[in-house]
């Protein structure tokens, strides 16, 4: 059951990840993009991690694609002109992406030899208590050093706003 | 494990009916409420007292032509209001009703099922609900329609926030995350519940006002203002279309409602103990309606009153007698509790809506971001402080 589960939101995100890159209107792709989120949020169910899933869809599905959706709405984008293909993109783009699947294979092989599979819901961690725990003890500084990050960063948004309105 | 699958599915379909109804009547409540409120009759015709009306209104909305605007994105045209419907209607399987009964020899809870993240998921469910509106909007290629769906994200952005930060301050005391749990913390008596837990009532009271911006109802219901945009997001929209967006509305009004319940005023546990006669409550309310009607039915104002009174009030009288069966009892006090409160809340909504005018756009954005938002942190911050001490 499990299995299958992960196969069918597996397709369906890889299938909604190849769909943001193909269609050419920005709201089909972002469209597309928030079923990659929502199939994703599933995966993390699958493995128990039942916090991260919820936080997922709120906060990527939930706002930053609404957030997404907003922006282009009130540009009014339309549908983007398809351009030709470049000769070099449409020569080395299959091998390229062969090979870069290849060294990903080879390097998760080498980290991980033992190939120890997943198994679903054997994971028990993924509550708010233990991610909570997990925040403020062990993780205690990136957690606190990604904080400031987003608020510079949200400190810098509101400077460069300020000086579009002067 | 068969017989799980068979209970779930049997409860899944009783809450389904039960919530379609309600959705229906809703409306007549509401049609009702406002019409009593501006003292006209409100719906009269169909039915006695136009009881019937919520089934002609049905009827009417599914044989509707159903228009299709050839110039519409039809993809998401007509994506949006079956999403707008699946998530308002998603978060009430999470919504406990009661404690456990035991039907025929199973033990099962009044909840098709808990999650131990059962609020973070009705956030997640109700924050997906946006994108039925906002596409809808834009789908629709009509600026009437994209005005109503940019509103609406842009509102429903701006009140998530205080909304979620209003609903952390009782789970902080309540120390869950799972509504079944979170109403086992308020069991007891009042000063037990949530609301009255030091100035807990504060979170309620930004809880409320958030929620009716959630649910796009006045004075926030700018998405849909008829005398600037003239329908909103829901503009180009016909039949069973249409009526999907007014169901998707009603269905949130009833979780947040429920929300409120479980959150802040106990869910479905009574005031006070049933050893201090709690249980008679609904015995007394039943038979005193009972009784007025018995008598106006003795000198009936109409020639039918004459008959409808008297049946009505036997109606009532024979509810009351059933709340005062034992057997009965464990799952029909509850029950009884959970909707009044949720029924008083509905209440309110309605009320609202009678009486306050429409905000306009700027002073909407403004009261959130200058005074919900930073009232909402600052509760959050001192509950969370007292919580720390205190534990």
């Amino acid at each position: 059951m499990d299995v299958i589960l992960f196969l069918v939101f597996a397709i369906i995100a890889v299938l909604a990840a190849i769909n943001v890159v193909v269609q050419t209107h920005p709201i089909a792709s972002a469209v597309s993009l928030i079923g990659v989120m929502g199939s994703l949020a599933v995966l993390y169910l699958l493995l128990g991690a039942e916090f991260i899933a919820a936080a997922q869809v709120i906060v990527y599905a939930g706002a930053v694609m609404v957030l997404f959706i907003f922006v282009i709405m009130l540009l009014n984008a339309g549908a983007e002109a398809r351009k030709g293909r470049s000769f070099m993109a449409s020569l080395l783009g299959a091998p390229v992406l062969i090979a870069l699947l290849a060294l990903l294979a080879w390097f998760v092989e080498r980290i991980y030899p033992e190939g120890m599979g997943v198994h679903f819901g054997g994971f028990t961690g993924g509550s708010p208590e233990s991610i909570g725990h997990a925040l403020f003890t062990t993780y205690m500084l990136p957690f606190e050093i990604t904080s400031i990050l987003v608020l510079i960063a949200i400190v810098g948004a509101v400077v460069l706003a300020r000086k579009e309105l002067d | 494990m068969d017989s799980f699958i068979v209970i779930s599915l049997i409860k899944t379909f009783i809450i389904f009916a039960v919530l379609m109804t309600t959705l229906a009547y809703l409306q007549w409540v509401e049609r009702k409420v406002i019409a009593h409120i501006q003292v006209r009759p409100g719906p009269y015709r169909v039915g006695p007292h136009g009881l019937l009306q919520p089934l002609a209104d049905v009827i009417k909305l599914i044989t509707k032509e159903d228009l299709l605007p050839p110039y519409v994105n039809k993809p998401l045209y007509l994506a949006a209001p079956f999403l707008a419907i699946t998530m308002a209607l998603l978060s009430i399987s999470v919504i406990p009703f009661g404690p456990t009964i035991e039907v025929a020899g199973y033990r099962t809870w009044m909840q098709l099922t808990d999650l131990n993240i059962g609020v973070l998921f009705i956030l997640a469910v109700s924050s997906m609900g946006v994108y039925g509106v906002a596409l809808a909007g834009w789908a629709s290629n009509n600026k009437y329609a994209l005005l109503g769906g940019l509103r609406s994200s842009a509102q429903m952005i701006s009140y998530e926030l205080p909304l979620s930060m209003a609903i952390a301050a009782p789970l902080l005391i309540s120390n869950t995350l799972s509504l079944r749990k979170l109403v086992g913390t308020q069991a007891g008596n009042l000063w037990n519940w949530n609301l009255f837990h030091g100035w807990q009532y504060v979170s309620f009271i930004i809880f409320l006002i958030a929620a009716f911006a959630e649910t796009n109802r006045v004075p926030f219901d700018l998405p849909e203002a008829e005398n600037e945009l003239v329908a909103g997001f829901h503009t180009e929209y016909s039949s069973m279309k249409f009526a999907s967006f007014f169901m998707a509305e009603y269905a949130n009004m009833i979780t947040v409602s429920c929300l409120a319940t479980l959150l802040f005023l106990g869910g479905w546990v009574a005031p006070w103990p049933v050893e201090y006669g709690s249980g008679y409550v609904p015995v007394a309310i039943f038979a005193l309606a009972g009784i007025i009607a018995l008598t106006h039915g003795l000198n009936p104002a109409r020639q039918r009153d004459r008959y409808t009174l008297p049946a009505f009030g036997v109606i009532f009288l024979i509810i009351a007698g059933i709340f005062l069966l034992p057997v009965m009892q464990p799952w029909l006090l509850p029950l009884f509790w959970f909707c009044a409160k949720t029924g008083a809340i509905l209440f309110a909504f309605i009320w609202v809506r009678g009486t306050l005018p429409r905000f306009r756009y700027d002073q909407l954005m403004g009261f959130t971001w200058k005074f919900l938002f930073p009232a909402a942190v600052l509760n959050l911050l001192a509950t969370g402080l007292v919580v720390a001490l205190v534990s």
